[in-house]
């Protein structure tokens, strides 16, 4: 079909998500009190803000996995022509990767894939 | 109409790449700010996909929609970014911001104006050419590319991407002492 | 011998017999349309009692047995009374973002169908790189659910969601590993190629030990993906009640679900195509006799078998491994699958190059 499946794609779920929201909202009934639209935190009463700090660990892991994926992305080109370019692309990909996994060491032992 | 189809679907694409990428700057809600970019990559990654150059469209999505949006939504969260806890800006870094957004302006009107120069011809023969034949952004040809022109770039890279690895450990490292934790 | 393959042409001719072509055009995306929507729904009802039924069997018990023969139709049911919940919007919630959550995740699952082979030549979209567009089509999955947990206004959801995302981004690059050891033996990222390279025999067969390796990394990537336990600290229930989707109840809660499971179905399926052939029958080398024997089977049917049997896989694990640790989880990823991968596809690119594979 081509690349106009993309839109009948994007069509067919919006139209299925919003049907179903849709029908449930029609024969649904809905009722309000002052709890319902607290945040559920099982029943204590909800602390402070939510949108609070949060680990830093998360941001770091982020960065490197940024870097791997830009790696990744470019190891895409290479995989599709390696078998036939060659003894050539083995020794091009171990460069690559040999310099890649000095960084890999330097953050292993920096700690920086340590949880915290 | 059918030969015009890609001309429309650029400029609705154009279109929704502006648009979004003003509300970024509009949107008060950091987060809002965030997500309107990813919109704003869809629209630019589909406008490669206009020029045949499916890998950059793809790549655009998965460095750009997929790493660095989750990279900037974990930043926002990370750095609790409210209404409220926004810094104060002086009249200094305002006129600093208007100094260099200028001259950011002169410098993309310089390259348009060159680039209108120099596309004269092909400005003039609208309906746009939509390379369809070309093979220039399929990924065999990249990969080919890739060694016989540009074995030493791509080596490179990897020098580049190692830095990138070490400038970023560095930098959470001396995070970590100053912000305090909570999860 | 019927296929659906011959269907389909039957139905286009057929079309284009009775009407212009820009009708046919119209018609068959609303064919296709009304597929895709009808596969997602059976797969989400045959999905959730075949986990259902998985559950009770490894734990020896009967499972859901009250609705319907067997208790087959307890999905359905449970459809019903998810669809008469009331789908409620917490107060201090994001109202846009939290709304158009789920709606994302479908439409990112269903966006995944596109270059999925389902039979032979069948499929939406045959994609010069189709695998690649799955890597990126599945990595803005993590925006819907860091959207839904963060509009949630929740502590538990905002925490799941951000787990989550941690989780997804890491493991996606052990996938891309391992999916990149079959780019380099096949040297094409469209489905169709990989699928007619495992003509004369899976990968899984032909490329030994370091494929081997590719699967288990692959495995064990897209159970972390699919936030499936062992690897489902985004809705650890004893900790995070229900993770990113706590504050979601009702259809959009439903819909969330939905998506999870069909995620599994997808990754699964490419797992399948990659692996174990696709749609391609069980083909030993030159043995014409036996392969033409297996040919009867339709295509279909093996791409069907082996993605449910990969499904069944990762249900078996659920139900064996403890879940992990968020740092167990990240130390996994980081220390032991990313640098066996990396040296893994090194061996694979050997092993294409020396031609040591079948």
């Amino acid at each position: 079909m081509g690349a106009s499946s993309m839109i009948v794609l994007i069509l067919a779920g919006l139209a299925f998500a919003g049907g179903a929201i849709l029908v449930a909202k029609i024969i649904t009934k809905t009722t309000t009190n002052p709890q319902k639209g607290e945040p559920y935190e099982c029943g204590i009463p909800t602390h402070g803000k939510t949108w609070i700090q949060l680990n830093v660990g998360y941001y770091l892991f982020a960065l490197v996995f940024l870097i791997f994926d830009v790696e990744l992305v470019f190891l895409y080109p290479w995989a599709v022509v390696a078998k036939k370019v060659g003894w050539l692309a083995m020794g091009e990909i171990i460069i690559f990767f040999g310099i890649l996994f000095i960084g890999f060491l330097y953050a292993h032992k920096k700690g920086a894939l340590e949880w915290k | 109409m059918i030969a015009n189809l890609p001309n429309y679907i650029f400029f609705f694409l154009a279109f929704i790449a502006i648009f979004f990428a003003i509300m970024v700057i509009t949107a008060k809600n950091p987060i809002h700010s965030c997500l309107y970019l990813v919109l704003t990559m869809f629209a630019i990654a589909a406008n490669y996909v206009l020029l045949n150059a499916q890998f950059l469209a793809i790549v655009q999505m998965i460095v750009y929609a997929g790493a660095i949006m989750v990279l900037f939504l974990f930043t926002v969260m990370l750095l609790n970014l409210n209404a409220d806890s926004e810094p104060v800006k002086s009249n200094l870094m305002k006129f600093a911001g208007v100094i260099v957004g200028g001259t950011l302006l002169l410098l993309f009107t310089a390259a348009l104006r060159k680039s209108i120069g120099d596309a004269e011809p092909v400005m003039n023969s609208i309906p746009m050419q939509i390379p369809n034949h070309s093979n220039v952004g399929l990924i065999q040809n990249l990969g080919w590319v890739l060694f016989k022109d540009y074995v030493f770039p791509f080596e490179a890279i990897s020098i580049l991407i190692l830095s990138a690895m070490i400038g970023a450990v560095v930098l959470g490292k001396k995070e970590k002492v100053q912000l305090s934790t909570n999860d | 011998m019927w296929s659906i393959s011959n269907i389909a042409n039957w139905v286009n001719e057929w079309l284009g017999k009775n009407f212009s072509a820009a009708w046919v055009t119209v018609f068959e995306m609303v064919i296709a349309g009304i597929l895709v929507i009808s596969l997602f729904a059976v797969l989400g009802l045959i999905l959730v009692i075949m986990e259902r039924k998985v559950s009770a069997w490894m734990q020896i018990r009967l499972g859901p047995n009250r609705v319907g023969p067997k208790g087959l139709l307890q999905s359905a049911a449970d459809t019903v009374k998810l669809l008469v919940k009331e789908a409620m919007t917490p107060n201090g919630a994001d109202k846009f973002l939290f709304n158009l959550a789920p709606y994302l995740a479908i439409v990112v699952s269903m966006l995944l169908m596109a270059p999925i082979a389902f039979a032979k030549d069948f499929m939406l979209w045959d994609l010069n790189i189709g695998v690649l567009y799955v890597s990126a089509i599945s990595s803005v999955s993590v925006i819907s659910i860091l959207m839904a947990g963060w509009a949630s206004n929740n502590k538990y959801s905002l925490m799941g969601a951000m787990r989550s995302g941690a989780q997804i981004v890491s493991y996606e690059l052990s996938a891309g590993l391992a999916i990149l050891s079959i780019v380099v033996l096949t040297g094409s990222l469209n489905m169709n190629d990989i699928i007619r390279s495992q003509a004369d025999g899976w990968w899984i067969f032909k490329g030994h030990f370091p494929v081997w390796i590719s699967f288990i990394i692959f495995l064990i990537a897209i159970t972390a993906e699919t936030n499936r336990a062992p690897f489902d600290l985004a809705e650890a229930e004893s900790e995070l009640t229900a993770g990113f989707h706590t504050e979601y109840s009702g259809m959009k809660f439903a819909l969330f679900f939905l998506a999870e499971y069909v995620n599994v179905f997808i990754v699964c399926a490419i797992g399948a195509t990659l692996f174990l052939g696709g749609w391609m029958p069980f083909h030993i080398g030159h043995w014409e006799g036996f392969n033409h024997i297996m040919d009867f089977i339709p295509s279909s049917l093996w791409f069907f078998g082996k993605t449910f049997f990969l499904i069944f896989l990762i249900m078996w694990f659920r139900w064996t491994f403890p879940r992990l640790r968020i740092d167990q989880l990240l130390n996994l990823e980081w220390k032991y699958l990313l640098p066996i991968g990396m040296i893994n596809l090194l061996l694979v690119t050997a092993m294409a190059i020396l031609k040591w594979h079948f």
